[in-house]
């Protein structure tokens, strides 16, 4: 026979005021095995608790019933409450009496009845409840980072600056992302590079920090304190240990190809660093385009390299580390607006480019030397048509949300022409201007002031005539219908997911949303853990953000990751999934449906009628089980069971809602 | 042979005339049957969409389950691009759900299955079949001709009725005229509006949408307009002189329709294919045709690359008369032969530049 204690709270008037709570403790009175009913003003105060703990060992109560408010609010408050009894901390309901009945109620009669249906309820389950004990899981003392762009940085530098070893993984040559390629930064207009470089050299530099550049995280496994990741280091075809950076191969090597830091706008070398400042200082061959690699002729690079470091041979290496903690910083990339806007000439024109062209030629190492220069004829444009939102806030064409970057970087595009060019002329087609932060609005009527036209409008469309590009719009302030002859159009295009990330999250067991972005635990209260525990994220992966918002976040998460790493170990939640091997048919169900990888198939052999059998069952790994449940509604032989929300244990507080 | 029920619309014995005339000449030669739909009615045009939209899907249902009736497994094929639009929305409308085509059923008070599917001028020459045709019946090329392949509204939005093979730049004209030998010119004004009913209702409005057209296809080259929908042609074929009148302009280009120009190709005399029915003079295109067997112009690059070997014999002739000078001063035979190539050459050259 087990022996409930029920204790329901007044919360001052909170549930008093709705509910008749000594009515609720008089049926409380009168339920099965329960032994001890009481109530209190302030459940939560130190009086309430010392009250509670002083019951249990009056009437030797083995199990308890809080009528009170949300166990999201004081579940753990209770269980610590009854860790300090002989009661175990999960022979424990709460009868949410506050959120769901009083706050939500009005009538008093009806809130009282709500009330005492789940008290029966609760009173009925917490009767199956069995005593369930949380395990220890020891911390592997190690971050991974994902992303080498300015939010991996700064959570890699944070993490490693707090005494933790730090991997930190680049898919491309060097570490740095976009903010390298970017000119200035708004509003302040600090150099972009000259702000950025120094933390890539920092993170380069630093001795708790690996970073692995042209790599990409091929697999990931285990769970938080322990993910086993498998990370593959793409074929450089150079020895980082002895190349020094030179750059002897870069300047001899004879094959040109497009230079994808300046978005195809100048060349590069076969063999090649991504940019000056590259980190690592080191070049990789493409091997796409290199003639030694494509055809078997050349081999310049080798001849001249002073340190022997040419490999042609190299391959891609597979390395697998354990690690306690992830954070993702994939990232984002630009819409692909050719296939969306046919109507600006889908691509074609080679004058209407996008904001990260206009920061590449407007950038002293850009294609043009700092120069404004259109890119078909490397004229000086007199006028420049600047188009926000595109691809943003279009649900028809592109995306449906606000890239959130584009208003500021649209008007520091059009403050920074019209600073180059001061007998330009620059307008600005915008369908809201959204300015909101620091010193960003001041910015914006600067830019103003500077004599940018913007037209509240949208573009319908862009056509070339003779040698500058007809801009078609309508100016809605004015009502009419515009036609701007430009120059060169600026396309601010939206920012998508970048490609991949999708996957790297999916590896990590973390969800992302319909556009692709990663979703966090709780938008508001835990903005940079996710659904896996271990697994955080920060920047642009989360969704389109300028540069300060990211590098916030990302010391966000790092400090996340330090209070993870700090301990040796954590408990487990003893609340997970428990599979009942007699009754599993191992049909994987539920490894199907289980969000967190958690569950496999095992062959296990058993003693069935005296014989030994081998049967495939299910398996709960212990560590990445969040609890969710689902896997118990997708078995349909009923083998799996949620401790501490056991079928049978739902099913009692059904039958106590509908017998009585 | 490939089937359709036809569906003539009102302006097939009207403005449209000319379509009418090449599409009855063009079908039998690419391997297209016709039958006309029984009965068929009014498709409701733009003027019922504005007055009742439950009218303006069973107007054109009512004759669509005629052609099911009749003709059944035939798609319907609406030479006229308005015509086109009503039919395929009303059609894919009634596909969308059970709920609508119950609706529709009660409205028309027929059975329907709402089983066919509504096909435009361009969905009926860009099949294999007629294509293959074409190459194997045609007679003519349009040798250097530079066309403006014109699509205008209704044959490519909205994206989801008409389903084009792009929205803003689409390629299926092209490739027909490419076909035919001509020369598709790349240009930004194919799917603006021509104006439509704003001719009547708003004259100022309408013009100036026409002649944006027509500019634009003069400025980047074009020879001749073509397009596909009867109400665009009507508007920059007939409206040409009132443009030049209006804004001062000088335009003289004439507008055809594909099926006119595929015709023309196929051989058919003014008359055959509608040429003598236009507002615009338009039966010059005729003289313009050459054989479909002579011989093709010189492409750039066969141009370039003529001249770089013309260029490499003349130099090559030059050393040879120079060495041959050099060592027998009097050796007249091979005095003579450098003497003859190089006018030779010089011809050539004066050839090309010409």
């Amino acid at each position: 026979m087990s022996r409930i204690g029920v204790f329901v709270c007044y919360c001052g008037s909170n549930i008093a005021g709705t509910v008749d709570v000594e009515a609720v403790a008089d049926v409380a009175r009168t339920l099965p095995n329960v032994v001890y009913v009481e109530t209190n003003k302030y459940t939560c105060s130190d009086p309430g608790q010392a009250s509670i703990k002083a019951a249990i060992e009056e009437h030797n109560i083995d199990r308890v019933v809080m009528g009170t408010c949300s166990p999201r609010m004081h579940e753990l408050t209770w269980r610590k409450l009854l860790s300090e009894t002989k009661v175990n901390p999960y022979m424990l309901e709460v009868a949410n009496l506050r959120e769901q009945v009083s706050w939500v109620h009005k009538d008093k009669a009806e809130g009282t009845a709500k009330a005492i249906d789940l008290i029966k309820m609760a009173v009925a389950k917490v009767d199956r409840n069995s005593a369930l004990y949380s395990v220890e899981i020891p911390i592997t003392d190690r971050a991974l980072v994902i992303g080498g762009g300015i939010a991996g940085m700064q959570a890699a530098l944070d993490i490693a600056d707090a005494g933790h070893p730090v991997t930190l993984v680049e898919r491309k040559p060097s570490i740095g992302g976009k903010m390298p390629q970017l000119d200035k930064t708004f509003p302040t207009m600090d150099c972009s590079a000259c702000i950025c470089t120094p933390k890539m050299s920092e993170v380069g530099n630093h001795p708790l920090i690996d970073v692995r550049s042209y790599s990409e995280v091929e697999s990931v496994s285990g769970y938080v304190g322990n993910f086993e990741v498998t990370i593959r280091e793409k074929a450089k075809y150079i020895n980082y240990d002895s190349c020094t950076g030179c750059g002897m191969c870069e300047t001899k090597c004879p094959t040109k190809v497009d230079n994808e830091y300046d978005l195809g706008m100048s060349k590069r070398k076969a063999i090649y660093k991504m940019f000056a400042q590259a980190v690592p200082s080191k070049p990789v061959i493409d091997a796409e385009h290199c003639r030694m690699l494509t055809e078997g002729k050349c081999g310049v690079c080798e001849k001249v390299c002073p340190t022997h470091s040419i490999n042609y041979k190299d391959e891609d290496k597979l390395t697998t580390e354990t690690y306690g903690a992830v954070v993702l910083a994939t990232g984002y990339e630009l819409i692909d607006w050719g296939k969306l806007y046919g109507e600006y000439g889908g691509g074609s024109y080679p004058d209407v480019i996008t904001g990260l062209h206009f920061e590449r030629i407007v950038n002293a190492s850009g294609p043009f030397e700092g120069h404004i220069r259109r890119p078909s004829d490397q004229k000086e444009p007199k006028s420049v048509v600047i188009v926000k939102c595109v691809g943003s806030r279009d649900p028809n064409k592109g995306v449906s949300y606000c890239s959130r970057a584009c208003c500021m970087y649209g008007a520091k595009h059009a403050h920074q022409y019209l600073d180059k060019v001061p007998d330009g002329k620059c307008y600005v087609f915008y369908m809201d201007v959204r300015t909101p932060g620091k010193g960003y609005d001041e910015f914006y009527m600067r830019t103003k002031n500077d004599g940018a036209e913007y037209l509240r409008g949208r573009v319908s469309k862009i056509y070339k005539e003779g040698d500058h590009y007809v801009c078609l719009g309508e100016d809605t302030l004015s009502g009419r219908q515009v036609s701007v002859n430009a120059d060169m159009v600026v396309l601010e295009t939206g920012m998508v997911p970048a490609p991949g990330s999708r996957e790297t999250a999916m590896m990590c067991g973390v969800q992302c949303d319909l556009d692709g972005w990663v979703t966090e635990a709780h938008p508001k209260l835990r903005p940079v853990e996710t659904n896996s525990a271990g697994v955080y994220l920060c920047g642009t992966c989360q969704g389109p953000k300028d540069i300060p918002d990211t590098v916030a976040q990302a010391g966000a998460a790092a400090s996340k990751v330090i209070g993870l790493l700090n301990k040796p170990h954590i408990e487990s939640n003893p609340q997970i999934s428990h599979v009942d091997e007699s009754l599993c048919c191992g049909d994987g169900a539920c490894v199907d449906i289980c969000p967190y990888g958690a569950i496999k198939l095992i062959e296990k052999e058993f003693r069935e009628n005296s014989r030994k059998v081998k049967r495939t069952v299910a398996n709960v790994n212990q560590g990445l089980c969040q609890g969710c449940g689902a896997c118990t509604a997708a078995c349909r032989s009923g083998a799996m069971d949620l401790l501490g929300f056991t079928n049978e244990g739902i099913m009692k507080e059904v039958d106590a809602l509908c017998q009585w | 042979m490939t089937k359709y029920a036809y569906f003539p619309g009102c302006s097939a014995h009207s403005t449209g005339i000319s379509q009418t005339i090449s599409v009855d000449y063009i079908a039998p030669r690419l391997d297209i049957e016709l039958t006309e739909i029984p009965d068929w009615s009014c498709c409701g045009t733009s003027a019922v969409k504005l007055t009742n939209m439950d009218m303006a899907l069973a107007l054109p249902a009512r004759s669509l389950a005629i052609s099911e009736r009749e003709l059944p497994g035939q798609d319907v094929f609406a030479p006229c691009a308005g015509c086109f639009q009503s039919l395929k929305t009303s059609a894919e409308f009634s596909k969308e759900s059970d709920e609508n085509l119950a609706k529709i059923k009660r409205m028309i008070d027929m059975p329907y299955e709402a089983s066919v599917d509504v096909v435009n001028v361009l969905d009926v020459l860009n099949t294999d079949e007629a294509k293959e045709a074409l190459k194997a019946n045609m007679k003519y090329r349009l040798q250097g001709i530079k066309v403006a392949c014109y699509y205008g509204c209704a044959l490519v939005r909205p994206e989801k009725i008409c389903d084009p093979d792009s929205v803003e730049n689409p390629q299926v004209m092209e490739n027909l005229v490419k076909i035919i030998g001509g020369d598709p010119i790349d240009w930004p004004f194919k799917v603006e509006c021509c104006g439509a009913s704003n001719h009547i209702t708003i004259p100022e409005a309408g013009k100036k949408l026409s002649k944006n057209i027509i500019e634009n296809a003069v400025d980047n080259g074009a020879d001749i307009i073509v397009t596909a929908c009867p109400l665009c042609w009507m508007n920059l074929d007939m409206r040409e002189d009132e443009i030049n009148k209006k804004f001062g302009t000088n335009f003289d280009i004439p507008v055809y329709y594909i099926t006119e120009l595929l015709g023309a190709a196929l051989g058919g005399n003014a008359t055959e294919i509608g040429l003598d029915r236009h507002f615009r003079p338009a039966e010059g295109l005729l003289t313009k045709l050459v054989d479909k067997d002579a011989p093709l112009p010189e492409t750039e690059e066969e141009k370039k690359a003529r001249l770089r070997k013309e260029a490499a014999a003349k130099k090559a002739a030059e050393k040879k008369a120079a060495k041959a000078a050099e060592v027998a001063e009097g050796a007249d035979a091979d005095a003579d032969g450098a003497a003859d190539a190089a006018p030779a050459t010089a011809d050539k050259k004066d050839e090309v530049k010409a």
